[in-house]
């Protein structure tokens, strides 16, 4: 799997949960703009992300490049798998005994699940059916602004 | 993007078919304040909004009024499911049945085939969500109509009050979403020139006495 065991944008730390990318964003000019009801409320999501905890030796432009790099590569797999779900969808609707085609379909669901699940509890969530702890849904920017591409 | 999830919003479970119920209902699936109008006015609006929380709720409403336009359609079909030419004819859907059958089309009360013409994206966030307060309103006054003319089936009448207050909940939303647009435009805003433009108009100025063009 193309990210397995790559949670961490600082590439040092292998925990499995390791949420760390959020980490270093302070003088690092990220795509990531507080706007709406954050910015009202005066408080700035991507500072609350930071966390001490990380031993991220890089520095914050190349942690921020790196954190980037990843978000593209994790949300073109997920597009990747989601497509393909969608498509073997479709096919076993015509050719539901297709054991092939199931196998395949199981695999995908699989992997998309776990890339979705790693992705939100990072980026924020995908759809209003993620559980949280702080409503991350008012997040900009939406899809058609070019946000999750 | 959106994906299906094969499960009601909110049961529909019609025991007994009733042609001339469907003949109202079809109204909520296609006519001028029906689901598929409001889904597709505040899916379409959402790209004109100015602040996260506008965006947010006109996305979120136009879901879920995908949603309900289902549970529309569930109720037309299970009132139509099974029945003759001769029923529909005699609940007045002889020419509906000559086009659709008992197939479930998308048009108004009277016979008019859904229009986008009945929703407006003016591409002014005030103007719209005022349409869009309206829209649920209207809707919710179709529903209470509708709740009337079938108020000798419980089982029709059930998932339609469950429609109706969901409008009544979309009318709340809207309006504190409006309200923050409003505050949002009523803020105090000042503007700042183009540095580079400032200091292309300023070069004289630079030249002569070191003023840096901001004024200080």
């Amino acid at each position: 799997m193309l990210l397995e065991n790559r949670n961490c944008g600082c590439m040092q730390n292998n925990q499995p949960n390791c949420e760390c990318m959020g980490n270093n964003l302070e003088n690092c000019n990220c795509d990531y703009t507080p706007q709406g009801i954050n910015a009202a409320f005066g408080y700035n999501t991507a500072n609350m992300m930071q966390d001490d905890g990380c031993s991220c030796q890089m520095t914050p432009e190349q942690c921020c490049d790196e954190r980037n790099r990843i978000r593209e590569e994790m949300i073109g797999q997920i597009k990747c798998l989601n497509f393909a779900v969608i498509e073997l969808g479709l096919y076993l609707d015509t050719h539901h005994d297709d054991q092939k085609a199931i196998c395949l379909h199981r695999e995908y669901t699989k992997q998309l699940k776990e890339l979705k699940d790693q992705y939100q509890r990072v980026y924020g969530p995908l759809s209003i059916y993620y559980p949280c702890k702080k409503w991350r849904w008012l997040e900009g920017p939406w899809p058609w602004e070019g946000g999750n591409k | 993007m959106w994906t299906y999830n094969k499960v009601l919003e909110y049961p529909v479970k019609i025991k007994c078919p009733n042609a001339k119920l469907a003949k109202f209902i079809i109204s909520q699936y296609g006519g001028p304040d029906g689901e598929l109008a409001a889904s597709l006015r505040y899916l379409s609006q959402r790209f004109g909004m100015p602040d996260q929380v506008s965006k947010a709720i006109l996305n979120d409403i136009g879901t879920e009024e995908l949603a309900h336009l289902e549970m529309v359609g569930s109720i037309v079909h299970q009132l139509t499911d099974g029945l003759s030419a001769e029923e529909m004819k005699a609940a007045g859907l002889g020419a509906y049945y000559t086009d659709h059958g008992v197939g479930v089309y998308p048009q108004a009360a009277a016979g008019w085939p859904f229009s986008a013409s009945v929703l407006a994206v003016k591409g002014d966030p005030i103007a719209d969500l005022q349409e869009d307060l309206a829209a649920e309103q209207k809707a919710r006054a179709t529903y209470e109509k509708l709740i009337d003319l079938c108020a000798d089936d419980p089982d029709v009448v059930d998932p339609l009050r469950f429609l109706r207050e969901r409008e009544v909940v979309h009318f709340q939303r809207f309006g504190e979403a409006l309200r923050g647009v409003q505050d949002k435009l009523a803020e105090k805003r000042f503007f700042m020139n183009d540095n580079h433009c400032m200091n292309n108009n300023m070069m004289q100025n630079n030249m002569s006495n070191n003023d840096c063009g901001c004024g200080k």
